[in-house]
């Protein structure tokens, strides 16, 4: 049987971290009442107009910049019309010719075979970020026939990045969502928290024999989480090859995620091909942006987007803080990853470092297997640890200066999760746990120790 | 020239309103010829303009948050609600002229 390449692209909405929406001024927030967030622009009332929130623009520079993007100075604004009944204009507001960013480009790293040791860095073309509004909810009551809507959402700022299709199996798809999520977290764009949907993620997913055309793709949504993701897009390629090896055809359609099932489902409402009818929104000019060479003399800077003055002041992304702690450090790059993998360990590392004499490469250990295993038992975050860094450099101290043996130093860890407020010394003396540092005492006890065991000493002499 | 079936059948599936009667056929098939005319301008060379907009400034807008709270109010205009959310029908609904 001829190999089968799978190919996955990936289109992600984020939403832009913000205090009013995209194009009016209704606070953005997760939980509300019901239609207690919504102006009459967000309800779609005649005579209401779109004013573009600076802030949200900002959003998709950052995010553009720090994903290698050209930034478009010129990019327009269109409607796409579709009906439902979350959309109350009909349309929604969107970037489909000229959008704010394109060209970019992705890094991310997979670990070959499980191991953490063996970790090879991909990258994932990015083909553009356009701004557009979120929709509304829609509640559906089947027993009452109804859906019930809620606009709170409707005309939330979203960032939309599409992933061209390089990747080929659920796990680069995670891989990269998630590096994604870090470098949106990092420059505070979006908080691209999965669970509060934040950040929405689509998957493209076709199968084709090496040299022959692209197989025909498929849409899957409804994914809730990046280990769902893998799963989807994995269950999907499984799919559609037993498809094709019994002599069925794959249909370009829309299918959903079934999280409980594993598996996926055609999606009822997608019926056949959308005519979008896109065109221009009437009621936007042209969003210009500038740089340091074209800024204009005379502006009011309130209305101006610098380019390069976003440039300049972008964070450290995720990849460039992980070389730094390697290269400070001496840790491993494998390191670098779970430290930044897990929210705060990093900085609770760097507190350890400062705090203690242990060089940065044993610390490593204690932070990644035991701190971080406690933790991941009790499914706790870095921030709601009861050992604080301070208390571990203590702990680590003792180790370091010999008072104490490793062994004794893990059972004083235990003693400390327990959170009763003791310190490392005050076990350590509770437990009796010091190491005996008087050599003519440890004599005399290794003595004793072999006076007793007459038998077994002899037979060891014996060979 | 005459507006094929499927062409008909997909315009009322994208408005939602059914025109199907002669008279609503003939009103867009006029409508099409009017339209039309702009077929006799040579626009060769020419960059689609898609705003009378196109030169002026787009406003920029603080990210303050100035509006919403006004559920009562919004509430008024909804033919059916339950609690404070809008009630709408199941699925698409085609509207009848």
């Amino acid at each position: 049987l001829a190999p089968w390449v799978p190919v996955v692209g990936l289109e992600i909405h984020a939403q832009i971290s913000s205090n009013s929406k995209l194009f009016s001024g209704s606070q953005v927030q997760f939980a509300a009442p019901p239609n207690s967030l919504v102006s009459f622009f967000d309800a779609s009332l005649p005579g209401t107009l779109p004013v573009l929130n600076r802030r949200c623009v900002e959003a998709a520079v950052m995010t553009g910049l720090a994903l290698n993007c050209s930034i478009n100075k010129k990019s327009l604004f269109d409607r796409k019309h579709y009906f439902y009944a979350d959309l109350p204009a009909g349309y929604q507001i969107t970037q489909q010719r000229v959008p704010i960013a394109v060209n970019g480009s992705l890094s991310y790293s997979l670990c070959i075979d499980n191991k953490m040791s063996q970790m090879v860095t991909k990258t994932v073309r990015i083909k553009q970020i356009q701004l557009e509004q979120d929709s509304g909810k829609s509640l559906h009551d089947d027993t009452r026939s109804q859906t019930l809507v809620d606009l709170n959402r409707a005309g939330v700022g979203l960032m939309e990045v599409v992933m061209e299709p390089d990747m080929c199996c659920g796990e680069e798809a995670a891989a990269a969502v998630r590096e994604l999520q870090l470098i949106l977290q990092t420059l505070g764009s979006s908080q691209a928290v999965m669970a509060e949907g934040q950040l929405r993620v689509d998957a493209n997913v076709s199968v084709h024999h090496p040299g022959e055309p692209y197989g025909v793709r498929t849409e899957v949504k409804n994914i809730n989480s990046i280990r769902f993701l893998a799963k989807a897009v994995d269950y999907e390629i499984q799919r559609q090859i037993e498809e094709l090896e019994s002599g069925g055809t794959i249909l370009n359609e829309t299918r959903a995620f079934d999280s409980k099932l594993g598996c996926t489902v055609p999606m009822r409402d997608k019926e056949g091909k959308q005519d979008y009818r896109f065109m221009p929104e009437p009621n936007l000019p042209p969003l210009i942006l500038y740089d340091a060479k074209s800024l204009p003399a005379n502006m009011n800077h309130q209305q101006v987007v610098n380019i390069d003055w976003i440039h300049e002041r972008l964070p450290d992304l995720p990849s460039v803080k992980r070389a730094k702690l390697v290269e400070q450090y001496g840790i491993l790059p494998e390191h670098s990853f779970t430290l930044l993998n897990e929210d705060g360990l990093a900085e609770f590392f760097e507190n350890v470092v400062k705090q203690t004499q242990m060089k940065p490469k044993k610390v490593i250990g204690w932070i990644l297997k035991d701190l971080l295993s406690y933790l991941k038992q009790r499914s706790l975050t870095v921030k709601e640890s009861p050992v604080s860094s301070l208390l571990l450099a203590d702990l680590l101290n003792l180790l370091e200066k010999k008072e104490i043996s490793s062994t004794a130093a893990k059972q004083v860890l235990a003693e400390l999760w327990k959170g009763e407020g003791k310190t490392p010394l005050g076990i350590v003396k509770e437990k009796k746990l010091e190491l005996m540092q008087d050599q003519k005492e440890l004599e005399e006890i290794c003595q004793a120790v072999i006076d007793s065991q007459e038998n077994e000493v002899i037979m060891m002499v014996l060979g | 020239q005459k507006v094929r079936a499927e062409v008909l059948e997909h315009l009322e599936h994208l408005a939602l309103v059914d025109f199907r009667d002669s008279e609503g056929v003939e009103r867009l098939q006029r409508a099409i010829q009017f339209a039309d005319q702009l077929h006799e301008v040579n626009t060769d060379g020419v960059e689609p303009m898609d705003s009378v907009l196109e030169d002026r400034c787009l406003y920029l807008r603080e990210d303050d948050v100035t509006e919403g709270n006004c559920t009562k109010e919004l509430l008024k205009n909804a033919r059916e609600k339950v609690e404070e959310y809008f009630v709408a029908p199941p699925g698409i609904v085609l509207l009848i002229k």
